[in-house]
């Protein structure tokens, strides 16, 4: 990592902790199912990590997380924002192969992301948040897994639905490599 | 929607404000990791009174966080609810023994056992409550970064939650005219759309909201760039003050709570069974 890009992700893990506070926290868009919300903050991880890499997601969740949970006014509760943390992580290990600076965005890329997003979050919020609220917190395991199968349903829903929805559109923003012709 | 700021810092002149954001940020982990190995209800009563001693020392009244409060109460009962209708037996489960105390219908019994462990929960929400709202709002937002660094985390990470502290606002204010904006074209996000168009629209916010963001990104990281950001391992930090000697009692007693609570996790188990 060269040393302007090193400075990047500082901000780039900044900004989007801001990013996934922000619309963690004020954004509420229902779903349909009363009392559930859409939790639109994880569609940006996604995007997010998919930009700037592991380093940079895993520290936009934990960041993020944690933050939203302090503004709530209760200590931050460690399974669940570890669990965000991993989601960045697992997506951005992808950043590589999506390579979305580049600018074109095929089928192969859309399914190599939607296939991401559905893995980390299925990990992230049907094993690794549950064993640790049951580790941290001795919650009952019904409970808890029947929590965490909600929450892995509608996050990797609306990561993979909005967040394909914004990677092509943000991806059409950006002129692709070797698109000028010579006359 | 009113430009809140996140953490809601009340300054004041108490023995709590004037420790360093170290100091602050090192009692606030242990004690919530201290309340967090334990069920203890004894280990968890005397952690209670130490909170609640630390709220008083700070001289936040008590309506300045009413909303945090409320907020907590309502996840609290929400959550014991749930616990109950999942799992009725939970009590028994970690106590070992069955007391009825009465019937309500099909698997759903009122056990002491349960109730004992509902007052534990409630009792581990409520221990760490004080704490976490002071570390909140007796922590100033600018001297926070550099306690993380003091802890010994990386500076660049500190600088991270630095910036993500300072631009909340401005993303809040973006997002609120990005919508305000879209919605003016027709834009809906309510429930009288149907779903798909529903999500459909949030992209067209949040797609202008990350544009500038990425923008700001770029202009925040060359302007760090230009300054040198990241050129030495270690660096100052404008906010940084000396500890003191109530900064040092403060450590010491955080270190000997989570030092007890350990030890009783160790010694006598996570749970005070008063069953057996």
């Amino acid at each position: 990592m060269n040393k302007n890009s090193s400075v990047k992700t500082v901000v780039a893990v900044g900004i989007g902790a801001a990013l996934f506070f922000v619309l963690g926290r004020f954004v509420a868009i229902p779903s349909g199912i009363p009392n559930t919300n859409i939790s639109v903050q994880y569609a940006v991880l996604a995007l997010l990590a998919a930009m700037y890499g592991p380093v940079a997601g895993g520290l936009i969740g934990f960041i993020g997380h944690t933050l939203i949970d302090l503004s709530w006014g209760g200590s931050p509760w460690w399974s669940w924002i570890i669990a965000s943390a991993f989601v960045g992580v697992v997506v951005g290990l992808f950043a590589k192969s999506l390579a979305l600076s580049e600018g074109d965005f095929g089928k192969k890329k859309m399914v190599t992301f939607a296939v991401a997003n559905v893995v980390a979050n299925a990990i992230a919020w049907g094993v690794i948040a549950p064993v640790l609220d049951i580790a941290i917190y001795s919650e009952p395991v019904e409970k808890v897994f029947a929590q965490g199968a909600m929450a892995a349903v509608a996050n990797s829903l609306t990561a993979v639905i909005i967040g394909l929805l914004l990677v092509v559109a943000f991806t059409k923003t950006i002129a692709k490599k070797g698109s000028l012709d010579k006359e | 929607m009113a430009a809140k700021t996140v953490l809601n810092y009340l300054p004041r002149k108490s023995v709590v404000h004037s420790l360093t954001g170290t100091t602050k940020l090192a009692f606030f982990l242990c004690f919530t990791f201290a309340s967090m190995i334990t069920y203890d209800t004894r280990v968890l009563a005397g952690l209670l009174a130490v909170s609640l001693v630390c709220f008083k020392l700070s001289h936040i009244k008590l309506r300045e966080v009413r909303f945090m409060l409320v907020f907590m109460l309502i996840f609290l009962v929400l959550n014991n609810l749930f616990i109950y209708l999942f799992s009725p037996d939970q009590g028994t489960a970690i106590y070992g023994t069955r007391t009825v105390l009465c019937h309500l219908f099909w698997r759903y019994d009122i056990t002491a056992e349960q109730l004992f462990y509902t007052l534990n929960i409630t009792l581990k929400y409520f221990v760490a409550l004080p704490v976490a709202i002071l570390f909140i709002s007796a922590t100033n937002p600018s001297e926070f970064a550099s306690s993380l660094n003091s802890i010994g985390i990386s500076y660049r990470v500190g600088y991270s939650v630095a910036i993500a502290l300072r631009y909340i606002p401005d993303i809040q204010r973006d997002y609120h005219n990005i919508s305000q904006a879209q919605q003016a074209r027709g834009v809906e996000l309510g429930k009288t759309e149907k779903l798909w168009t529903r999500l459909k629209n949030a992209v067209t916010i949040l797609l202008p909201l990350i544009l500038t963001s990425l923008n700001r990104i770029d202009v925040i990281s060359n302007a760090m760039e230009l300054r040198g950001f990241g050129k030495n391992p270690k660096r100052t930090w404008y906010t940084h003050r000396p500890f003191r000697t109530t900064d040092y009692l403060a450590l010491a007693l955080g270190a000997a709570l989570f030092a007890v609570s350990m030890t009783v996790t160790l010694v006598c188990g996570r749970f005070y069974n008063p069953f057996i």
